[in-house]
């Protein structure tokens, strides 16, 4: 992740709530090796400037001139209501739908309260917010292939909204889309012992799936830090990842089945439990990292991996990045199958950290260039915790590594964790901060900071962190991105922010085919609109 | 002089422990098991002192199953000079325990011997006291400041974390002390001492060659969780409160 942190100036600008979700969402593509990062935007008080760079990609702004200019934009959500248009085409609300949907779901599960609607159409940013007036709480499928379908009658755009913890605006309506809330939906249906597989309702916590599991002797095969909030069905809608990615994959790979009503109301059961079933095309596949789009998701079937109960992190100090990809490699080789987690940060995310959180130390006494946090998960106590200080101690012999410790029980771990997942809060301290997800090919990830701090000199601080393991300025960072071959987002998504950037990461030949199976699934494209896919291909 | 430190092999500190099905103690299969906090807090001390140049050796001795090799090894990386295993196939309550450690202190000599007030398993808070008094030696317990040692006097000056605030001791050395929480912040193993610590050698010895009798006059019959907090329940008035408080909780 790339953090350009701007020096603070009295007044003139609002910080956003940019906390950490560090352990998000995986690049999609997990095959490159690349480190991902994060995108956000502030919000401003001040002069009513609005840029256009949001949408138009195709400019190349000066940095000097940009960064002066950054202060001034707008938050998004503000200037997208200029930028897009409610598409006409759907109908507004009236008092028979709201009275069909309180007859079908009952008077308490529809919500028309001012208070609830506000943070219901608020994203967790605080940097979007739509116009809803009205909020569905459905309890089971029955009920929402029930308001799919006759929202799909009366055009009415409907916004499926699980937790409500993406950093894109792709959970919260942009115009007036109804509010389809799976909250109610939060029960586990079965779980097997045997293998492993997990079957629940869409609107499942993530940690209450882990406090489940945890009594059973199994973990989630993701793990991200919005779990208290997050749902299942939401996690999958987005093709979630996070810490857990570089041992136990995507969801993509761990999601066996899942159930979805598409925008007419048809439910689709595709909820197996299988491991293995080469039946026809693998639809689930669609629905996967579809936001919400393609369908909504009710159900999720997905394998849970066995606990392991021994834990090792090593916190390591490198003199370059040369280093720390190396390391990387040699990791993967040397511990193999234990290896659970690899990050890093730089020196200046480290002194963010030092400065502005309670109780931390840095665990290495040096000052260094670059920290690696090493995890591994196994099952031997012994013989993973002698893996790991053969492969350090034969680092440090070989100059890959200037130095190092391992933490020697939970509360150590927890500290050295803490940096890590501390920088964003710390940012969020230091003052406006403007965060890039992105995904790039590892040897150039950190060129991209290098090359940005080039430019801006003494205007902002620039660093860097990420999952190393896995991949305004904004124009220039996306065509920067773009042209090394990398993700303009590696672990968000799209939503409602980068709609209109795909072409960035996607040929128009593929994005062309998304859209037409987006009009085949939901030819109205009543499900999330203004969203995913660039607004020119729907607007009538 | 040499520091002797014991250090005990117990459940990691964050885990959530559950008590075996057979109630017969805590279920420690496939669970993380880590140095004893209070039992770092002593070590660290311990080489604190070391590093002053008050003490030329620290030894750090664990009693139990091979196993306790980890803890020691750990003992080592932090920066303890040479390690003592005693081999034991079970746990022991802390009044064996202390006749053990007197049995080492007669070999070993130490001028201080520092332990943990506590291990997180039993929360007993005895063995260090039971030690001072088998050995007929000064004990500070609870330590929690800075422990000066005058060397020319043989003595050190300990404060004491009591129930009503502070208390300064000045102990003769030979002594015991245990160390409370404030003590200090252990130092993490860093890689090039973990690196040493495969050089420093461990001893193996057994309850035969400390010639200690083990026979308890204690034994644990059974094991239990505490009994699960029953939800509280509202009340629609003050004279049902009253009448709970008489009839049901009999407080009143």
């Amino acid at each position: 992740m790339m953090m350009i942190h701007r020096w603070r100036r009295s007044g003139e600008f609002v910080r956003s709530a940019c906390k950490s979700l560090s352990s998000l969402r995986p690049e999609h593509n997990s095959m490159s090796p690349s480190v991902s990062g994060f995108v956000n935007r502030y919000e401003s008080k001040g002069k009513t400037f609005q840029s256009n760079a949001w949408n138009d990609h195709n400019r190349e702004l000066d940095l000097g001139r940009n960064l002066g200019m950054m202060q001034q934009y707008k938050s998004f959500g503000s200037s997208s209501a200029s930028k897009v248009q409610r598409n006409p085409l759907f109908s507004s609300l009236e008092p028979k739908d709201v009275s069909y949907f309180k007859e079908i779901l009952g008077d308490k599960h529809v919500i028309e309260d001012e208070e609830r609607l506000e943070t219901a159409n608020t994203d967790w940013m605080h940097k979007y917010r739509g116009s809803s007036k009205l909020m569905l709480l459905p309890k089971n499928t029955e009920e929402v292939s029930q308001i799919l379908k006759y929202c799909d009658s009366r055009s009415l755009a409907v916004v499926p909204q699980g937790g409500n913890t993406g950093l894109v605006g792709g959970s919260v309506p942009v115009f007036d889309e109804v509010i389809i809330n799976v909250g109610l939906m939060n029960k586990v249906l079965s779980f097997d012992e045997v293998s492993g597989v997990l079957v629940c309702e869409a609107g499942c916590i993530l940690e209450n799936l882990a406090t489940f599991l945890d009594t059973k002797g199994f973990v989630m095969p993701l793990d991200l830090g919005a779990k208290g909030s997050c749902h299942i069905g939401g996690n999958v809608s987005t093709n979630a990842g996070g810490l857990r990615l570089i041992r136990y994959g995507s969801l993509h790979g761990t999601v066996l089945g899942l159930e979805a009503v598409t925008a007419n109301g048809n439910v689709l059961d595709m909820l197996g439990t299988l491991r293995k079933d080469n039946t026809g095309y693998d639809l689930k596949h669609l629905f996967i990292g579809s936001e919400g789009s393609l369908g909504i998701v009710t159900k999720v079937s997905i394998l849970t991996q066995p606990k392991m109960s021994s834990v090792n992190l090593a916190f390591i100090a490198c003199k370059d990045f040369l280093s720390c990809q190396k390391l990387l490699v040699e990791a993967k080789r040397n511990l193999g199958e234990i290896l659970s987690a690899f990050e890093f940060l730089d020196n200046n995310s480290m002194d963010l950290v030092l400065n502005h959180l309670d109780g931390v130390r840095n665990p290495v006494s040096s000052s260094e260039n670059f920290y690696i946090l090493i995890e591994t998960t196994g099952s031997g106590e012994t013989y993973d915790r002698e893996k790991l200080e053969a492969f350090l101690l034969k680092s440090l012999e070989q100059g890959l590594v200037s130095d190092g410790v391992i933490a020697q029980d939970i509360n150590q771990a927890s500290s050295f964790w803490r940096i890590r997942e501390g920088i964003t809060e710390a940012l969020q301290k230091a003052g406006a901060c403007y965060k890039y997800d992105l995904s790039l090919p590892v040897e150039e990830i950190y060129n991209i900071v290098n090359d940005l701090r080039g430019r801006l000199g003494d205007l902002a601080n620039v660093m860097g962190y990420g999952h190393l393991g896995d991949g305004l300025i904004e124009p220039y960072v996306y065509e920067w991105t773009s042209k090394h071959r990398g993700s303009i987002s590696a672990e968000h998504g799209l939503g409602v922010m980068k709609a209109n950037e795909i072409f960035y990461s996607k040929s128009p030949e593929t994005v062309a085919l998304m859209v037409s199976i987006k009009k085949l699934l939901d030819p109205k494209g009543i499900l999330n609109p203004y969203k995913v896919l660039p607004h020119s291909f729907f607007s009538p | 002089m040499k520091i002797l430190v014991a250090v005990k092999r117990v459940v990691d500190y964050a885990v959530k422990i559950r008590v075996k099905p057979d109630k017969t103690g805590v279920d420690t299969q496939n669970v993380k098991m880590s140095m004893n906090p209070f039992c770092e807090i002593a070590l660290e001390e311990a080489l604190r002192i070391k590093e002053a140049g008050f003490a030329k050796e620290v030894v750090a001795v664990s009693i139990g199953p091979s196993q306790c090799v980890d803890t020691l090894r750990t003992g080592l990386a932090m920066g303890a000079d040479r390690g003592i295993h005693v081999e034991a196939s079970y746990s022991f309550l802390p009044l064996t325990i202390a006749k053990i450690l007197k049995s080492l202190a007669d070999v070993e000599n130490p001028g201080l011997i520092f332990l943990g007030k506590q291990a997180i398993d039993d929360d007993c808070n005895q063995t260090g006291q039971m030690v001072a008094a088998l050995l007929g030696w000064p004990q500070a317990t609870f330590a929690s400041k800075v422990v000066v040692l005058d060397k020319d006097k043989q003595s050190a000056t300990v404060d004491r974390e009591v129930d009503e605030g502070l208390e300064t001791l000045s102990v003769d050395l030979p002594a015991v002390i245990t160390t409370d929480l404030r003590l200090n912040q252990p130092r993490y193993a860093t890689l090039p001492n973990i690196m040493k610590a495969k050089s420093k050698p461990i001893k193996k010895m057994t309850l035969e060659d400390l010639k200690v009798d083990i026979k308890s006059d204690i034994e644990i019959v059974e094991v239990t969780e505490p009994p699960k907090r029953k939800s509280g329940v509202i009340v629609s008035s003050v004279d049902e409160l009253i009448y709970k408080l008489k009839n049901e909780a009999h407080v009143v």
